[in-house]
């Protein structure tokens, strides 16, 4: 994109820049509007498994639901209690969304469609995955108020015991790759599987971290089995208990944005990113565009978080820590040793000198 | 120019936020100031062209230690009373613990300004790295040329954590600890844990 603004006559740093606004632009603006339509989605798909019909009013089949709760928040009144810490209770939000929004820089949609591809790539997502519970506990400490502080506490500790096993589990993957960068990542997969499938999660190695990695994601995200940090039953609302408007729709939308983010990570680590399935021309896919091979991919793995959503119930506290450190983190690390066994056996370490 | 203008950003943004960590009468606004200065360095060493210790820097420190951190300072019930007195008693202290890190700093960059010290002629091991991305070139360092030092470094670490833990650890049987055994919670079944009663009218139950 640098070169279109380049023959419209910048010199090469302002049509850099340029470009990079754009850019970030093209990425968050369809971001909203996806998160918008899929908080939608995870609202039908919920209420289809519990036999109701879900929002079915505004719009055609109550497509534009989103839309009519955005604006209901939008023309809501900002409330920030007496007794609150004005400053970091404002700034809490922002937090959550910006990281939010943040981490999709790396995020690649197709062959070479990437915001910075920069070779750490992987690293860099989880350095803003771990930020992202900064959100949550200023939120919960600047209400001054009981339930929304309980939850700060809760999600301080989970997001910091998930994102070690996150961390192991993205370690094997980085093994098999050879690479931080998720562009090489995802070349990687191709016809990884039999010369045939492109995706990691077929090796018999990857798929039981693969399922570690989606219930680390689960917990990651805070949803359900592992929503214990706004767990309707026992604090309110959690930490956004104290917020109304835009600031509570800010919440809203960056911890869809992190949904959606963790994803299409399950997409590019483990299936292949924007390759179609299988590496053959059975039928002409290579003709459609990788990123919706991406999106397709990515809409799944949303499909089977709300479908969890719907079906499980949430764990209590101390077990949700149990699974987290007695089990994830022994497990991943045993994987870590194991595969890199096997791949030093059968001598394919790529890349690495 | 670009680079001009972040490195000047985010110098003057580490800086003033280091002075925020000191300067703030809240010990919370402290840790997050402290956070910024953090995210800021790591903003001047991407600049510099050390992303991979910049990322590192932010998992490490921001992701892991501040959240720590936070959580202890969120808890503490602090007397702002008596934290001003100390104020007063400390004070000649911490004048000279910042006479003594100024002096080094000056002696420092006066060393540095004279020409850096020659640390001997590397032996031939470590290949020319300048062509190759951080993480290799770190991964050379750490696990071929300096891999007995960082297996040692390891060690340590590792000796300690078992050191914290035999020392916070309580003795006595799984019950006394108030611990649960989780097998056995899971082993229960429907049969054991509930009970189908008919009571009659005006009866009541007998469990």
């Amino acid at each position: 994109m640098t070169e279109f603004f380049q023959s419209l006559g910048m010199n090469y740093e302002f049509a850099w820049f340029t470009a990079t606004i754009a850019g970030v632009l093209l990425i968050a603006l369809p971001l909203m509007l996806a998160v918008a339509m899929i908080i939608y989605v995870d609202r039908k798909v919920w209420a289809a498994i519990n036999l109701r019909r879900g929002p079915n009013v505004v719009g055609p089949f109550g497509l534009l639901q989103s839309f009519a709760d955005g604006l209901k928040v939008f023309l809501q009144e900002t409330i920030i209690p007496s007794a609150a810490n004005k400053g970091i209770f404002i700034l809490a939000p922002i937090v959550t969304f910006t990281v939010a929004l943040a981490a999709w820089a790396v995020i690649p949609f197709d062959a070479g469609v990437v915001l910075a591809n920069i070779n750490v790539g992987l690293l860099y997502i989880l350095a803003i995955s771990s930020l992202s519970v900064y959100g949550v506990v200023m939120s919960g400490w600047a209400s001054n108020s009981k339930y929304p502080f309980f939850s700060a506490m809760r999600a301080a500790a989970q997001m910091i015991s998930y994102e070690v096993s996150i961390g192991f589990i993205l370690v094997c993957i980085v093994l098999f790759a050879g690479t931080f960068n998720l562009t090489g990542i995802v070349l990687g997969q191709e016809a990884f599987g039999l010369g045939l499938i492109n995706a990691y999660v077929v090796h018999p190695l990857i798929f039981p971290i693969w399922v570690m990695f989606f219930i680390s994601c689960l917990a990651e995200t805070q949803r359900v089995p592992f929503d214990l940090t706004e767990a309707e039953s026992e604090l309110v609302a959690g930490y956004q208990t104290e917020y109304s408007s835009m600031s509570f729709a800010l919440f809203w939308l960056g911890e869809y944005a992190n949904i959606l983010l963790m994803c299409s990570l399950n997409t590019l680590l483990f299936f292949g990113g924007w390759l179609p399935p299988l590496n053959i021309d059975l039928i002409p896919w290579f003709d459609i565009p990788g990123i919706i091979w991406f999106l397709l991919k990515t809409f799944f793995f949303f499909f089977m978080f709300s479908w969890v959503m719907a079906t499980v119930p949430r764990y209590r506290y101390d077990q949700l820590m149990r699974l987290g450190w007695k089990v994830f983190l022994p497990l991943s690390l045993f994987f870590i040793v194991v595969i890199s066994g096997y791949l030093m056996a059968t001598g394919h370490f790529g890349g690495a000198a | 120019m670009i680079q001009t203008i972040a490195f000047y950003l985010f110098a003057v943004l580490v800086i003033a936020s280091a002075v925020m960590v000191i300067m703030s009468r809240n010990p919370v606004h402290s840790v997050l100031w402290l956070i910024l200065a953090f995210f800021n360095a790591a903003g001047l060493m991407v600049l510099v062209g050390a992303e991979f210790i910049a990322m590192l820097l932010v998992i490490v420190y921001v992701g892991a230690v501040a959240v720590l951190f936070l959580f202890v300072v969120m808890m503490l019930d602090i007397d702002f009373a008596e934290l001003r007195a100390g104020f007063i008693k400390n004070f000649p202290l911490g004048i000279a613990i910042a006479a003594i890190l100024l002096a080094e700093l000056v002696l420092g960059i006066g060393a540095y300004r004279v020409g850096a010290i020659e640390l001997g002629t590397p032996d031939g091991t470590s290949a020319p790295l300048l062509d190759r991305s951080n993480i290799e070139s770190i991964g050379a360092l750490l696990y071929r040329d300096y891999i007995f030092l960082f297996e040692a470094a390891g060690i340590i670490l590792l000796v300690a954590m078992v050191g914290a833990i035999v020392l916070t650890h309580r003795k006595g049987p799984a019950d006394a600890r108030g611990q649960q055994d989780i097998a056995k919670q899971n082993r229960r079944r429907p049969e054991e844990a509930t009970v189908m009663k008919q009571p009659g009218i005006g009866k009541g139950v007998e469990l």
